[in-house]
């Protein structure tokens, strides 16, 4: 049924992690609501959900522009992307 | 704990599932279409990040881009200040504020590839009316099918004649929202007509202007119908945007991944412009 959607598991991978990530997000939104507002580092006002969403894009970003700048492999904006991602939900 | 928006669930799932149908399972495709190689006949070969190296190193891509972002910065440049300038013109009250409203609006009215086909046939050096006035009584060579700059000269024309009103509209609306006390305090201060304008009206429409310059963003950097039905990309590729270049790879080459690969890229853009307006609004909400 699936089969003109031309799923490869590396792709289902990145999916499942993205909503998984949203998962949690929800469950820990229905036992902390709010949102977990704060004004960070870059000056705005975030919750949990913009902070995941700021990790995403910039972690889009990171990826295409050693692609563009460097190439293959990919492993250091991998490491730089979760660097990312732990500054956005510590500090932004 | 308080329970809450229990029945905005009810509401919200239809469009969640409209959403998820015609935007969700699609990206997912093209993400999955975007890391392999297709001959068709549902045959795919894995590519990995290969599409997306190759075009960010394509030089193809980046004029593509560069064209877009130059279209899409011109047209901002225009219709931004156009537009409020035609806003400050407009009555406020009385019988022409209806005849220029419905007057600004009828660009808008029309559907997009009829703009295209209405600005070629304007703008033939032989039939049209711009083309021929230009050619044979002022004597100005302009042939948008074979100069570069006359077809761009068009394509931005036409934009602004189709969409500054969108930001008349928004502009006129933010001004006449404006309660007539500060024009009042401005009169005691015998302000000049600059400072009004900079200290009060400005500063009042900042909101509706955010909103303005984001949908025209958004409009002119994903055009696609109009420069496509005026001049098909070209003279040569001097007007092959990227939304044009983006169908001429997917349809015309029928190279889906690389096609996929330059979708996501476009997506990535789009959605960082966007967010970064979003932001932008919701801070000038909390001030």
């Amino acid at each position: 049924m699936l089969g003109w959607m031309a799923w490869t598991w590396p792709t289902a991978f990145v999916f499942i992690g993205i909503f998984s990530a949203m998962a949690v997000l929800t469950i820990i939104e229905i036992r902390h609501p709010g949102g977990g507002e704060r004004k960070g580092v870059l000056g705005l006002t975030t919750t949990r959900g913009d902070r995941l969403f700021i990790s995403f894009l910039g972690t889009a970003y990171i990826f295409l522009a050693w692609l563009g700048i460097m190439g293959e492999p990919l492993w250091f904006p991998l490491g730089f992307s979760i660097c990312w991602g732990v500054f956005c939900f510590w500090k932004v | 704990m308080k329970k809450q928006y229990q029945k905005g669930w009810l509401f919200v799932t239809p469009v969640l599932l409209l959403v998820a149908f015609n935007a969700l399972i699609p990206m997912m495709t093209v993400v999955n279409y975007s890391v392999q190689e297709t001959f068709g006949n549902n045959l795919f070969f894995w590519e990995g990040m290969g599409w997306f190296e190759s075009l960010l190193n394509s030089d193809r891509f980046h004029a593509a881009l560069g064209r877009q972002f130059l279209f899409t910065g011109l047209i901002l440049a225009i219709e931004i200040p156009l537009g409020i300038m035609i806003a400050l013109a407009m009555p406020k009250e009385g019988f022409w504020v209806s005849i220029c409203l419905v007057l600004m609006a009828l660009p808008m009215l029309i559907p997009w590839n009829v703009v295209g086909a209405m600005w070629n046939i304007f703008t033939l050096p032989d039939i049209g009316l711009l083309g021929y006035l230009m050619n044979t009584t002022l004597g100005i060579e302009y042939n948008m099918t074979q100069s570069p700059f006359a077809a761009w000269v068009t394509i931005i024309i036409m934009d602004v004649w189709h969409w500054t009103s969108l930001v008349v509209l928004l502009s006129y609306a933010g001004l006449v929202a404006i309660p007539d006390a500060y024009y009042q305090a401005a009169k005691i201060d015998s302000a000049s007509s600059w400072a009004v304008f900079r200290y009060i009206q400005l500063p009042k429409m900042k909101q509706v202007l955010t909103i303005a310059i984001l949908l025209r963003f958004m409009d002119s950097f994903n055009i696609y119908t109009e420069v496509f039905v005026l001049t098909g990309g070209g003279p040569g590729n001097s007007t092959t945007l990227l939304s044009i270049d983006l169908v001429k790879i997917a349809l015309g080459q029928f190279d889906l991944g690389p096609a996929a690969a330059m979708s996501l890229i476009y997506f990535a853009i789009t959605l960082l412009v966007s967010w970064l307006f979003y932001t932008l609004m919701n801070k000038q909400d909390s001030n």
